[in-house]
């Protein structure tokens, strides 16, 4: 808690006054760090250019910059550094891009705008900073989009997530009609209250890029500047994975292995947190959180493979749901023990 | 008297709640100043995305000084009750006065409140107000533990009186009030000073926000009719998207543009709904052709390119969302064409209720009960059952699943792709009707059938597991299922003996309760059409009372009769010749129904009721028999005359016994006569 004070004034005094974003005020704020305020108001050119322009923008916020998590995951909620750390009373401002897997989602690469892997650009910020919307504006300026040209609204959007236990409320964010992410204030994590609330954003990487590109779909998207030596478009990187995992995900992926790891998964994250905080070799407590909580991701992805198959049905879909919510909870539990969510 | 202002203004508010939030708002804010004793002349709620406003006029400076006395214990009373009585009272000992009573010495307590300026009474009504407001859903933020719908960024509280304009000391976990607030959030965001709510409505409006929603609506509609009507377009109206719509934005700019000819082709519903769901867009139809061509959509925000870059957007999002429906729709009319089974086979895995069964059970009950309603609707028994059958095929369909509102609908469009007759498509969309009180109800004699079947099945289910509504709660909506039972009997004039529909099924418990059921929904049907309960009760006790038509008819004859002064002397005449009558065979021990015999008749009041009841019997005979329930009650009520005149003019219990006998007889063929019409009995009053 020691930190808090200060942290909350760090995002105070944030590049934009709550009085809104004036290209000026912006082009002092970049100064020196940023490209020349030319360069930065610049349409960006590829979809790398947006992500690296976001992960610019976050770190000069004062966020972590973190990677994205080692796992597949639904979304970039499911990394521990948002599902986890948005409990505690512990500070907590990162930033990160994250792959993200939606096997029901594949199209085999045809689907204009659906893929099964995607990317997600995720922001926690803990608690959540008075300005926030403000900085989330300032942020889609930094990827080039005018506030003064563009219709930009916040449209109510509960969010809720039944296999991680969790909701909050906030608004799905319009750009001239468009859903360019998601805002939430994090209310309940594992059943546990979020105290202070973090603060999340989540935008949806490719679509927003699309659109900010000019881009009718997505495969002909650059990847990298065009006018590279060796330039590439989404479609030379991810048209023939998306085929090949289309294939997988509703086809071929063997349905009896994945039942069986997901309960293979399901007991090993209760065995993880059934054992003894006391470590008999270091003497040490150490609570297994996080190793628990990766079982739990993993069950998560099955679960979505499996629905993907199309064998489970309406009323195992919930009885599934329940399993994964029920593996989530009691993480948190675990979790909120630790000393990364302040109890020791 | 001094004006109060008041905004709390906040992150953007959801547009469904903020008319009920500003409402609860001035109740709060009112009540609690009243009740502190202060008076005002009026007040008014307002609300945008970003804020609530209050605005009071013809408040006063301050609450009167309140003087009240109050009687306390005896002198000489135990200690604790004196103690007792000075804590209620907030006194000390030598406060207290001691006066002569009835019964004594007592003391009494002059308690005095004194009068409280109005600053202090809104600072304290507020933030009660703000920290108990009922949001349906609220949410904390940042480090605070205050509960807002979104996050609260400031508090507008202002009272100014003729002389000056002061901030009224509000502080709430950290928010201070001030006289600032702020404009539209892109093209006007610097904070601003207000003295009034003149003052602050005609800066809001320079600062680019309309704080009043119905302003911002009519705005919207005018534009929009506007724009469209230079084009030769309509635009569908839309009452609740255009509430919606004005609560989204502060500075409405309404932009209208084309839908990709791709798109044309699909089905009107599909676009309304979709552009309505997913862009809160308004469907806009070529006057001629009534075809959907073209959309409205409405930013927050006027551009140096007139909106040129926000529709480009739009468009380019209706688009994929269009690219999406259709494909659905492709792949949902192949699937139509191929005969539907994969969707049948797919609602075996869908649950209805766990107690009964999956939807294709459901579906099975339904198809074979509507075979069972077939003849009783004029239907074709094969056609209504495959009917049944299909009704609810689309709830499988890709179309459905994405927007589940379209369900019947797409099914009409699929069964017609199937290749089934219109009778059978207009049953998948009707059948689901009526939902509510202002619902069409089906006519055609298949989509009856099917439409009836629907809703037994779910009554006859929930009753058989016993999942009755109970008070408020009626969580399967039975008693919509029921009213809706009870319109399609009376739009289509059915004549259906519900004991033998409820029957057919194996119900095992619960039958005549569920036929209660319906009648105590014809009575809340009824009361709209102004007809008693008592009068109801009267004729659901009558032969086909399970018969709601019937019963309906009944009623409505009996309320018609009942308006009518011979009509209304006639209940009395009866009353009283039932209570003479019961008393008597109670005393007698007898039933006088062995019929009366005019040959004893001593007066002519008599023998003219003798000669009544002749007439009215042969009247009423064939009336009852043709259900013509309104000629037999017209024809009871010409008994009133001679009823009367009988009551006036005849002495019953005679000193002969044989004419006591004759008369209560004679008394016995009244009541026979009114009661083969209604159950006269059961009227109140």
């Amino acid at each position: 808690m020691s930190n808090q004070g200060d942290f909350v004034n760090f995002f105070e005094m944030g590049r934009f006054s709550t009085g809104g974003l004036i290209d000026a005020d912006m082009r002092k704020a970049y100064s020196g760090i940023m490209p020349p305020a030319e360069d930065y108001m610049r349409t960006p050119k590829s979809f790398q250019e947006i992500m690296l322009r976001l992960q610019n923008y976050w770190a000069e916020q004062g966020c972590a910059i973190l990677q994205p998590y080692d796992m597949e995951v639904g979304a970039g909620t499911f990394h521990p550094a948002t599902a986890l750390r948005a409990l505690g009373s512990k500070s907590w401002a990162v930033a990160y891009v994250q792959p993200s897997r939606r096997p029901t989602d594949g199209r085999y690469g045809e689907n204009p705008n659906r893929l099964q892997h995607y990317y997600q650009y995720q922001v926690l910020i803990k608690p959540s900073p008075h300005n926030l919307q403000e900085l989330y504006l300032g942020s889609l300026e930094s990827i080039g989009i005018d506030m003064a040209l563009h219709d930009i609204r916040f449209v109510e959007d509960d969010w809720e997530s039944p296999t991680l236990g969790a909701w909050g409320l906030g608004w799905e964010v319009w750009c001239d009609g468009m859903e360019v992410s998601q805002f939430t204030y994090f209310q309940q994590v594992g059943g546990h209250d979020c105290l202070p609330v973090p603060g999340e954003l989540t935008y949806g990487l490719e679509r927003l890029a699309m659109y900010v590109l000019g881009v009718d779909h997505v495969m002909d998207m650059p990847f990298n500047d065009p006018s590279s030596l060796i330039p590439m478009t989404y479609r030379d990187i991810f048209k023939q994975t998306e085929e090949e995992y289309a294939r997988w995900n509703f086809d071929v992926a063997n349905t009896e292995v994945l039942l069986k790891q997901f309960e293979e998964a399901e007991v090993e994250c209760k065995n993880i947190l059934a054992q003894d905080y006391l470590d008999p070799k270091t003497g040490i407590d150490i609570i297994m959180a996080h190793p628990a909580y990766d079982q739990c991701i993993k069950a998560s992805h099955i679960f979505n493979l499996l629905d993907a198959r199309g064998v489970i049905s309406v009323t195992e879909r919930q009885a599934f749901i329940g399993r994964v919510r029920a593996l989530a909870t009691k993480c948190a539990d675990a979790f909120v023990k630790t000393a990364a969510a302040g109890a020791i | 008297m001094p004006d109060l202002l008041i905004e709390l203004f906040s992150e953007e508010i959801p547009a469904r709640l903020q008319a009920q939030a500003a409402d609860s708002l001035k109740k709060l804010v009112t009540t609690g100043m009243v009740n502190a004793g202060l008076t005002y002349t009026n007040a008014a709620a307002f609300h945008t995305p970003r804020r609530l406003t209050l605005a009071v006029a013809g408040l006063s400076e301050a609450s009167p000084t309140v003087q009240e006395e109050r009687k306390g214990p005896k002198v000489g009373a135990p200690e604790q009750a004196i103690q007792g009585f000075l804590r209620g009272s907030g006194l000390k000992m030598e406060d207290l006065e001691i006066r002569d009573d009835k019964k004594g010495q007592a003391f009494f307590a002059t308690i005095i409140r004194p009068s409280r300026l109005a600053t202090e009474i809104i600072a304290e009504v507020l933030e009660a107000t703000i920290r108990n407001f009922p949001w349906p859903k609220s949410m904390r933020w940042g480090n605070g533990s205050l509960r807002w719908v979104r996050p609260l960024q400031s508090i507008l509280c202002l009272l100014s009186g003729e002389a000056e304009t002061q901030i009224v000391p509000v502080e709430v976990d950290g928010i201070l009030a001030g006289n600032t607030t702020r404009g539209h959030r892109f093209m006007a965001p610097d904070a601003f000073m207000v003295n009034g709510f003149d003052d602050y409505e005609a800066k809001l409006k320079r600062a680019k926000v309309i704080l009043r929603a119905d302003e911002r609506s009519a705005v919207i509609w005018q534009e929009a009719t506007n724009q469209a009507f230079a084009l030769g377009q309509d635009v569908i109206e839309d009452v609740d998207l255009l509430a919606e719509v004005s609560g989204l934005v502060e500075w409405p700019v309404v932009l209208q543009g084309q839908i990709d000819n791709d798109f044309l082709d699909l089905p009107l519903e599909v676009l309304k709904t979709s552009m309505k769901e997913h862009q809160k867009f308004f469907s806009v139809s070529n006057t001629k052709t009534g075809r959907i061509e073209r959309f409205v959509t409405v930013a927050n925000i006027e551009t140096s390119d007139q909106g040129a870059t926000i529709l480009k957007g739009n468009q380019k999002v209706l688009a994929a969302r269009l690219a999406d429906a259709k494909f659905f729709w492709e792949n949902d009319l192949r699937e139509a064409k191929a005969g539907m089974g994969k969707w049948q086979n797919s609602l075996e895995n869908v649950t209805f209720h766990n107690k009964l069964g999956s939807q294709s059970d459901r579906i099975k009950r339904i198809a074979a009960l509507a075979r069972e309603l077939a003849p009783f609707v004029n239907a074709d028994a094969d056609i209504a059952e495959k009917a049944a059958l299909v009704a609810k095929l689309d709830l499988s369909s890709e179309m459905v699943y994405e927007f589940p509102e379209l369900q019947g609908l797409m099914g009409r469009y699929y069964a017609l792709e199937a290749g089934m007759g219109a009778d059978i498509a207009q049953a998948c969309e009707a059948h689901y009707s009526p939902l509510g009180p202002s619902d069409d109800v089906p006519e055609a004699p298949v989509s009856v059938a099917v439409a009836l079947a629907d809703k037994f099945d779910m009554l006859m289910g929930f009753w058989s597991i016993n999942e009755k509504p109970t008070g408020s709660k009626d969580p399967f909506a039975l008693r919509r299922a029921a009213l809706g039972v009870i319109r399609l009997i009376m739009v289509n004039e059915l004549r259906m003996p519900l004991s033998v529909i409820v029957k057919s099924t194996d119900v095992s418990s619960g039958v005549s309760d569920l036929i209660e059921f319906f009648q105590e929904r014809l009575k809340g049907f009824l009361r709209e059409e102004g007809i008693r309960h008592d009068v109801i009760d009267a004729c659901i006790a009558m032969p086909s009372g399970d018969d709601l038509f019937l019963l309906a008819n009944r009623a409505r004859a009996l309320q018609t009769m009942l308006t009518t002064d011979d009509g209304e002397s006639l209940v009395q005449g009866f009353k009283r010749a039932n209570n003479i009558l019961r008393q008597a065979e109670e005393k007698d021990g007898v039933e006088y129904s062995y019929g009366a015999d005019i040959k004893f008749a001593e007066s002519d009041a008599e023998k003219t009721l003798f000669a009544a009841l002749d007439t009215v019997d042969a009247q009423i005979k064939p009336s009852i028999e043709s259900q013509d329930f309104l000629s037999a009650m017209t024809a009871i009520a010409t008994l009133r005359g001679p009823i009367d005149l009988f009551f006036e003019a005849v002495k019953i219990n005679a000193d002969s016994a044989m004419i006591r006998r004759n008369r209560l007889n004679l008394l016995s063929r009244i009541r026979t006569t009114c009661l083969s019409v209604a159950d006269l009995s059961k009227l109140e009053g």
